[in-house]
């Protein structure tokens, strides 16, 4: 019999699996349960988008395309990005369509990192980049941000954990799971130290268009900073495509073209159907997302409003669609909390702590949920916040 | 009417059930002014009436509904407006529509058979001065009605618990 722990990959074996799992279990086994946990939108794609799709399967768009991608979708793509930040890239030597960001992030940390090279990651953030910058030989370098400072990275905090090896910067704002969105001048400073340094910055902004205050501002587009930077983005957030699996990746031609390698040997190129849908959402989908949108922001109001009233301290997220309460006061651990919360009031949310230490004494709640659901959810959150505290004063007095 | 008006006026025709503190939250002030808003609304008969959409024959219950084209002579001086009053003032009529194209009024009929409907036409509606002729059609089936897919069968399939 074969021996699968000796045979492992000790660098696979060390990268623990998502906290997420043991939640998803747990939930799974259980009825009524209100979920603010799901990170994606709870719109289906719009239909003009599906039946765009459907149409090209009947005309028989069923083959491989181009490593790069549809270079009508490149096009598309390289105006969109011009139209929306000014920022000018080739389609055919600067755009990679990749299976969704996750990819990107994948062939982005592969081509760049050498082993031990440093990559500086603020948290909290999404699950993936710390372990995928291990899996590409690199060291991953927590930043640690706080609701002090709405969880947005100073350009400081960076500099301070800057030694030889630092190679590379992941930025990813708006963020899932805090919310935050961070301002132009904040950008403008840290791409001081970017320079300074000679950093390759990695900037995943798939939630660019989930921005409800204020305007976006992408990375690429600071001056100076186009040429030193990996933009990553795609279709799930904006226009409700998650499954559908489709990002795009946009630099400088050298990087671009390395990528462009490891994707030609390990994915040969992203799935027609989700190309042709894609183009589609590019070229019609504009007034379906703004909906959306305007929709998410409804959600988003209801919420802080909902959880300032139950007691529940958050800072204000203005991107995303999630928010991140603060339980410190309750004096459970997110994990406890969460588990607790699901447990007895039947409400799903993930621990902040999932998502970086710094995550810990926080949730993550997800307003991508019918506003009936949201309603309901708070009530329920409110009632089992009021018992935990009686609780807690019983076990005082 | 200004875009605070506008965004209640659409939130509440998704769901009236909201109670004005979530509209309140939702659009960013307070309370009171999103009830004195709708109060306005209401006055001004923008807003007429809060209804619930009901799939009467999943509850089991026949209706029968036909939409009749009807071709109508217009009167000097009021057009169509009396003729159509004449008709819509039935509460068999449901709904009524001046048309462009080859007929003039739309009027949408519901009853319990399609006798009890088939006799509103020939006695009540072709009698009516004025009006030339008629032609009903049954429906057969409701597939969407108000923007709502009668039987959807997209539901949310998501994870219960994603990153």
């Amino acid at each position: 019999m074969i021996k699968w722990t000796e045979k492992l990959c000790p660098q696979v074996k060390n990268i623990p699996p998502s906290g997420i799992r043991r939640f998803f279990d747990l939930v799974s086994e259980m009825k009524g349960v209100v979920s603010l946990g799901v990170g994606e939108p709870d719109f289906i794609t719009p239909w003009h988008i599906r039946e765009a799709c459907i149409y090209s399967l009947e005309k028989g768009y069923t083959m491989y395309t181009s490593n790069w991608g549809l270079i009508e979708l490149r096009e598309e793509i390289a105006r969109h990005l011009y139209d929306n930040y000014q920022v000018e890239y080739e389609p055919r030597t600067d755009v990679l369509v990749t299976v969704g960001v996750s990819e990107g992030m994948d062939l982005a940390l592969r081509a760049v990192l050498a082993p031990g090279d440093e990559v500086l990651i603020p948290e909290p953030c999404y699950v993936s980049y710390s372990p995928c910058t291990s899996l590409a030989g690199g060291t991953p370098i927590p930043i640690l941000t706080t609701a002090d400072n709405d969880f947005r990275v100073t350009a400081a905090q960076i500099e301070e954990k800057i030694t030889p090896k630092t190679k590379a910067l992941i930025l990813s704002y708006p963020n899932n799971p805090t919310g935050a969105t961070i301002s132009r001048e904040e950008l403008m400073e840290i791409a001081k130290v970017v320079k300074r340094h000679d950093l390759v910055v990695i900037s995943d902004e798939i939630y660019d268009k989930l921005t409800y205050e204020g305007q976006h501002t992408c990375f690429s587009a600071l001056p100076a900073m186009k040429n030193r930077t990996i933009l990553l983005n795609g279709f799930s957030k904006a226009y409700a495509m998650t499954g559908w699996r489709l990002g795009y990746a946009c630099g400088h031609p050298e990087v671009i073209s390395h990528m462009t390698k490891i994707h030609q040997y390990t994915m040969l190129c992203a799935p027609v159907t989700a190309q042709m849908a894609a183009l589609e959402a590019l070229q019609n989908g504009t007034e379906e997302m703004q909906k959306m949108v305007a929709e998410y922001d409804r959600r988003r109001k209801l919420v802080l409003k909902g959880f300032s009233e139950i007691g529940l301290t958050c800072f204000e997220p203005k991107g995303a669609f999630y928010a991140f309460p603060s339980i410190r006061n309750t004096g459970l651990s997110s994990d406890e909390f969460a588990e607790r919360l699901l447990v007895e009031a039947k409400v799903a949310v993930v621990p902040g702590s999932v998502f970086g230490t710094t995550g810990e004494g926080h949730i993550r709640c997800s307003y991508a949920a019918s506003a009936d659901n949201l309603i309901e959810a708070i009530e329920r959150m409110g009632k089992f916040l009021n018992q935990l505290s009686l609780h807690r004063q019983e076990a005082c007095g | 009417m200004d875009e605070k008006d506008r965004e209640i006026l659409a939130i509440l025709q998704n769901n009236s059930r909201l109670r004005p503190e979530q509209i309140a939250a939702m659009i960013g002030v307070d309370q009171a002014e999103v009830e004195d808003r709708v109060k306005e609304l209401e006055e001004k008969r923008i807003i007429i009436k809060y209804h619930t959409l009901i799939n009467w024959e999943l509850a089991g219950e026949e209706v029968v509904s036909a939409l009749i084209e009807v071709k109508v002579t217009p009167q000097r001086g009021s057009g169509f407006d009396n003729i159509a009053e004449r008709i819509y003032r039935f509460p068999e009529v449901k709904a009524v529509y001046l048309m462009s194209g080859r007929y003039d009024v739309s009027v949408l009929i519901e009853g319990k058979t399609m006798k009890e409907v088939a006799l509103f036409v020939a006695m009540k509606l072709a009698t009516i001065e004025n009006v030339q002729s008629t032609a009903t059609h049954f429906v057969l089936k409701k597939y969407k009605q108000e923007g709502v897919i009668l039987e959807d069968k997209e539901k949310d399939r998501r994870l219960v618990i994603s990153p």
